[in-house]
């Protein structure tokens, strides 16, 4: 555009310099005219109905949690409750959401900071190091992308449940089994991303380490993991994300054998209330049980969206 | 130094290699060889039956209707998605003023990509439930009670949503309303996905389109849609691995997880019926095993076909 107006102006400097630019943009905004100004309404139009279609439900979700329970009745669609009941959300807290929020946390700590440390260390040793057996292992770890979960689940539990007749800790419905089954799968596409990302750091700068008499292991850990640092955000993001979500591992791994009470993750409690009805006569609950799952999440992303979008979305282009 | 290495990539290896065969590999391994027992699940007892399993698949009528309502969602809910993201990404980007060459966001176009994303962050078991109360089957549910309230809907006579298992264009209903909330789920991340490529098109390209006088939307069919074919393979290939895995929402939103009357079983229910309903592991695993042969095929296949010379700029 700058460049077209630039030379028109050169071609006639004398006889009208100063209509050169503005005729210039004239032609071009006839182009976009009536028809560009109707288009641009059109986009604003549809892309607000979509905009609300996203954010109604959710925030009559929201408000619904904020209702009375004869309201929630009486008025499904109203997004302005009669008077503030937070105490649903008091209740829906101590009937179970405290201690599915404490599960998810304590597995989620150990199990997202473990996925990341073994899952770079494995793609750093297949990545930069030459040895017999490492496409063997490459390929095992990438076959678990495609291979469905569910046929896995039976001799999974089975496994996980004769462990725990040995190993108690490592039995169903116990946390550290929980972890180490979450970080077992997450490993698959962790090191499929970390790979690549190490593929692509120039050699020269791990090989000055080794002259300068650093070990492999010192020099993974202080030269080329901070180096790494824009993958490991992507992919930190991708397993917090993935394994706050995760509902079906949970459900088939954490029940309870000798009859101790579950303990139940976030997402796992959630769907038990919702198939089970516990919440039947009590709506409001539901809405706040789903609430507080639901905000922490989003205002999380909403705070680092830049990062949540750019990481997700290169997770899933590479 | 050689040995040091020996000893760095075992060490480094070792945790890793061995969680995932004990928790992973070994599984799938026994699922493959249970796939030839008659294994009950409870019992001890089994006996090898070679590949029994295997032929009592082809004459299972729910492994038949769960295989086509597999195919169903391998096709609608990439087809729908993408057809949406790109509109979306399409109206976001090219709908602003171009007099600049290039593209460049419409206004707001921050904030709608904010908001198209959230679906995403949540989980599918919070959309799920969420989903349940929107498709309540009376003048509770969010839809049922705007229909009901402008008069569209009877209120003796509701929608049943995901308890109507009546063709619609010859697929039981209830599938058709599960694609509405996987779209609804999908849209926004691939709009997103699709948007950064778009930007990610360097400008000369445009400023040539428009210099040979094409408009906007000649510029988008003809420059912008053939550089997104990357792209495109890409969510195309993920959307099928979606599409494989509707269990969460067959899961929680239909009536006995896979009803009304088996309207909406797919692999992954009817693996979990069989397994845990019916008692009968053995067949299970068989079910399960085609499914994953199903799946390395259908990705292999996808690759094949999405494969293609990468255009770098």
């Amino acid at each position: 555009m700058s460049t077209v107006t630039h030379t028109s102006g050169r071609t006639r400097p004398d006889t009208e310099p100063p209509s050169g630019p503005p005729a210039g943009r004239r032609t071009r905004g006839a182009g976009n005219g009536l028809g560009g100004r109707f288009f641009n309404g059109f986009s604003h139009l549809f892309l607000a109905v979509w905009a609300i279609m996203v954010v109604y439900p959710l925030l009559w979700v929201v408000m619904s949690a904020l209702k009375t329970d004869s309201e929630v009745i009486r008025k499904p669609l109203s997004l302005i409750p009669e008077a503030l009941q937070w105490d649903n959300f008091a209740r829906a807290w101590t009937a179970g959401i405290d201690s599915f929020f404490l599960n998810t946390l304590l597995v989620l700590v150990f199990s997202v900071s473990l996925t990341m440390l073994l899952g770079s260390m494995a793609a750093y040793a297949l990545a930069r190091y030459e040895f017999r057996g490492n496409r063997l292992i490459y390929w095992m770890f990438l076959s678990g992308l495609t291979l469905p979960i569910y046929l896995a689940a039976v001799p999974l539990f089975k496994g996980v449940y004769n462990t725990g007749v040995s190993l108690p800790l490592l039995g169903p419905n116990k946390h550290l089994m929980l972890i180490l089954v979450y970080v077992a799968w997450s490993l698959s596409f962790t090191i499929f991303f970390m790979h690549s990302f190490f593929r692509t750091l120039p050699d020269s700068i791990a090989e000055a380490a080794q002259v300068d008499g650093a070990s492999h292991t010192r020099t993974f850990f202080s030269v080329m993991l901070p180096m790494a640092k824009p993958g490991l955000i992507s992919i930190g993001i991708f397993n917090v994300l993935g394994q706050w979500n995760q509902w079906y591992l949970p459900t088939l791994l954490m029940q309870s054998v000798a009859g101790e009470p579950k303990h139940q993750v976030i997402a796992q409690g959630l769907i038990e209330l919702s198939v089970n009805q516990g919440y039947k006569s009590d709506w409001s609950g539901l809405f706040a049980g789903v609430t507080m799952a639901m905000l922490p999440v989003l205002i999380v992303y909403v705070v680092f969206q830049r990062q949540v979008q750019s990481g997700l979305t290169a997770g899933v282009s590479k | 130094m050689r040995h040091g290495v020996a000893r760095f990539v075992t060490g480094f290896l070792a945790l890793p290699v061995a969680l995932y065969l004990f928790y992973v590999v070994w599984p799938f391994a026994q699922a493959a060889g249970y796939s030839l027992t008659d294994w009950g699940g409870y019992s001890d007892s089994q006996n090898f039956v070679g590949l029994d399993n295997y032929v009592r698949l082809f004459s299972d009528e729910l492994i038949r209707k769960a295989f086509w309502h597999n195919v169903f969602f391998l096709v609608t809910v990439p087809l729908f998605t993408i057809a949406l993201a790109l509109f979306l990404a399409f109206l976001l980007n090219v709908g602003g003023r171009e007099d600049r060459a290039g593209i460049r966001g419409v206004f707001g176009s921050g904030i709608y990509k904010v908001i198209f994303f959230f679906p995403q962050v949540l989980s599918l078991v919070v959309i799920a439930v969420m989903w349940q109360q929107i498709y309540r089957t009376d003048g509770q549910g969010l839809i049922n009670g705007l229909l009901i309230k402008i008069g569209l809907v009877d209120a003796d006579n509701p929608i049943a949503f995901t308890a109507d298992p009546e063709p619609f264009l010859g697929v039981p209903a209830v599938l058709w309303w599960l694609l509405l909330i996987a779209v609804w789920s999908g849209a926004g991340f691939y709009m997103v996905l699709f948007s950064a490529a778009m930007q990610s098109i360097p400008k000369d390209i445009y400023e040539a389109a428009i210099l040979d006088g094409a408009g906007r939307f000649h510029t988008f069919f003809r420059v912008t849609l053939p550089l997104l074919r990357d792209s495109i393979s890409v969510a195309w290939v993920y959307l099928g691995f979606i599409a494989l895995d509707m269990y969460a929402l067959v899961f929680v939103m239909t009536p006995s997880q896979g009803g009304p009357n088996h309207a909406s079983e797919i692999f992954a229910s009817v693996i979990q019926f069989n397994a845990f309903q019916k008692g009968q592991f053995g067949y299970a695993c068989a079910i399960a095993v085609a499914l994953a042969i199903f799946t390395i095929l259908l990705a292999a296949l996808q690759l094949r076909i999405t494969r293609r010379e990468r255009i770098e700029f």
